[in-house]
């Protein structure tokens, strides 16, 4: 990667965060809640496509990752009355602590059953927050209370239930993430991971420990949706078993299949148009889940690298 | 009620469950063993089955009997007409990518899903029994047409059971499953064997389906939990083996019927799936040891 290319790359991502920030004072108030949401998400696509664009490991459960933050944070706050960052951070340490645990069982298996185990591991997680209905209260979920809407911070009141406050929140999170996810994939973990991606074999035989690393990468993978969740749950001030059905494990894949699989910017991108697809044909429709099934065979037959992917591939080589 | 009793109609109705499993699961058994393909769409076709026996027993209100079997020709013979649209259009295309396959069949899994919703409407509807006869035990009085379901299920197991280890059709499944390539230099065409097998265990699933679902109800949602379970008793069973997917079919679907009328059915469906995550983690090939294709 030589400086030219990297200096590229870094104007185009400040460029993006520039814009997402100057949207906010020009956006109306729907489509301003909606780009909080979508920042949130795309976190969340990030992650999972840490794992997927570079390691080549597909997940079918990060849903209960995403969820582990939300409930982690949400729990905390709302059982144990703790401060929104200290809950934020908790959320953050729970999607950690479950990553690296079921990333280390999952691991053993490679291929389609890995998908399969990483499916029914959330599913797993889906029924226990069913089950402990008594704390978590199920489908019907918990709204966060009147003490978990403000903090303070660095001196400063932070107040939850202002829609700025939120859509500079999660700006910040997402920059955050994306900075953190460019400096993961562009150094020497980065190549190993796409190593493992295009041949496995060949990369134990180098000498790398594969196993170790797809577990780093999972963990890093499984945190950041982790944090997605967290931010999730705290801003909105509701938190719900419906985030851990499988809808939210494919979701993520949904987005990062469009936008592209192993580009940074890609999951951002995809989780932009498919939120506005499937909000656009909501309107419409009650079947609009049918938008995305549609995409995600059309994606598959004839356009298996997502935009920004074949982009990369044909005219912008520099794209990370 | 005793004991005794309660056990046997809890083994009863367990045995309806199995029986059901046992054909949705040979369905999924069979696409994975000869294609190597996992169809995450296999529960849906689950939902069509039973969608369709709704709208063919709905021509004959005065006459469920002949609706019934109408649908059970019917039913199956159109899911497996969409399931080799599916094959053809899709799944070849990508030439059968296991991981490309399974991001398809999760558009497929939607598609199929909404459509069901947009044309069929969100609510549960009933269907008919197609005779109303109760077999008097010394306990209880049981359903007649329950009892049938298991018989017609052990039925088509057979059948299934000898086109595949009995006749040319079966011979020349198997030997696609063994060695794809070696059976195109013999002359077999592999994409006639892919479309079939993807048809016949889609047809399964909705014949097992249009066979529950006068015990049941319809519904546009009612593919995910033949899905999971489905999934559960193939990796038992060991990944591609029918044997021990028949073997696990039972042991699951009898287990989970009696499980749960004794415990809670979050509890049991908890406990299980984490079970079976970790046997296809721990012991790939399945508990019945069959050697691992995955």
């Amino acid at each position: 990667m030589n400086t030219d290319s990297m200096s590229k790359s870094i104007g185009l991502h400040a460029a993006v965060i520039l814009v997402l920030f100057l949207l906010q004072f020009v956006l109306p108030e729907y489509h301003h809640l909606s780009v909080t949401r979508i920042m949130l998400l795309a976190v969340f696509a990030m992650g999972f496509n840490l794992l997927f664009g570079y390691s080549g490991l597909l997940s079918l459960g990060h849903a209960m990752f995403f969820a582990s933050g939300m409930y982690g944070a949400g729990l905390a706050a709302y059982h144990l009355s703790w401060s929104v960052p200290v809950s934020f951070f908790f959320g953050i340490g729970c999607g950690f602590l479950l990553s690296l645990v079921l990333g280390a069982i999952a691991l053993r298996t490679t291929g389609v059953a890995f998908m399969i185990v990483t499916l029914m591991f959330s599913q797993v997680a889906y029924l226990v927050i069913v089950y402990f209905t008594t704390y978590t209260r199920g489908d019907e979920g918990l709204v966060m209370p009147e003490a978990a809407r403000s903090f303070g911070f660095l001196g400063r009141e932070f107040l939850l239930t202002d829609p700025m406050t939120r859509y500079n929140l999660a700006l910040i999170l997402l920059a955050l993430s994306m900075l953190i996810v460019i400096l993961l994939v562009r150094g020497r973990f980065g190549r190993s991971l796409v190593a493992i991606r295009e041949n496995e074999s060949r990369t134990r035989m180098l000498g790398f420990n594969t196993y170790a690393i797809k577990l780093k990468a999972l963990t890093a993978s499984g945190t950041i949706s982790a944090s997605a969740g967290a931010a999730y749950a705290l801003m909105f001030a509701y938190i719900g078993s419906s985030f851990a059905t499988i809808q939210y494990s494919i979701d993520p894949l949904l987005y990062t299949l469009l936008g592209g699989a192993g580009t940074v910017l890609g999951p951002v991108l995809g989780t932009f148009l498919m939120f506005y697809l499937i909000d656009i044909a909501s309107e419409y429709t009650t079947a609009y889940l049918l938008v995305a099934g549609i995409i995600l065979v059309l994606l598959v037959l004839f356009f298996p690298r997502g935009l920004l992917g074949t982009l990369k591939e044909k005219w912008i080589r520099w794209l990370p | 009620m005793d004991f005794g009793p309660y056990l046997f109609l809890a083994t009863l109705e367990g045995l309806v469950q199995a029986a059901v499993l046992c054909l949705t699961a040979l369905g999924l058994s069979l696409v994975f063993g000869v294609m190597r393909v996992v169809n995450v769409a296999h529960g849906e076709f689950y939902m069509l089955g039973a969608v369709l026996a709704w709208w063919i027993t709905g021509w004959f209100i005065n006459h469920p009997a002949v609706g019934f079997l109408l649908a059970l020709v019917l039913g199956p013979a159109l899911v497996g007409v969409i399931a080799w649209i599916c094959e053809r259009f899709i799944l070849r295309r990508i030439e059968y990518d296991p991981e490309a396959t399974i991001v398809a069949t999760i558009g497929i899994l939607y598609i199929l899903q909404q459509s069901a919703l947009l044309t069929f409407g969100p609510d549960a509807r009933p269907v008919d029994t197609p005779f109303y006869f109760r077999v008097e035990f010394p306990w209880f009085g049981y359903s007649g047409y329950k009892l049938l379901v298991i018989a017609a299920a052990a039925c088509l197991l057979s059948v299934a059971w000898f086109v595949i280890t009995r006749t040319r059709i079966g011979l020349i499944m198997r030997a696609t499953q063994f060695d794809r390539e070696t059976a195109q230099t013999f002359g077999i065409s592999v994409n006639k064997v892919y479309a079939l097998v993807f048809a016949a265990g889609a047809a399964f699933a909705a014949v097992a389906a249009v066979l529950i679902v006068p015990i049941q109800q319809a519904h546009y949602l009612m593919g995910g939990d033949p899905l999971l379970l489905s999934f559960i008793v193939v990796i038992i069973g060991g990944l591609g083996s029918l044997r021990g997917t028949l073997v696990a079919a039972l042991l699951i679907g009898l287990s989970d019927g009696i499980i749960s009328v004794f415990f809670s059915p979050t509890l049991a469906k908890m406990v299980s799936t984490l079970l079976v995550a970790l046997v296809l983690v721990f012991r790939p090939q399945g508990l019945f040891g069959v050697r691992n294709r995955l």
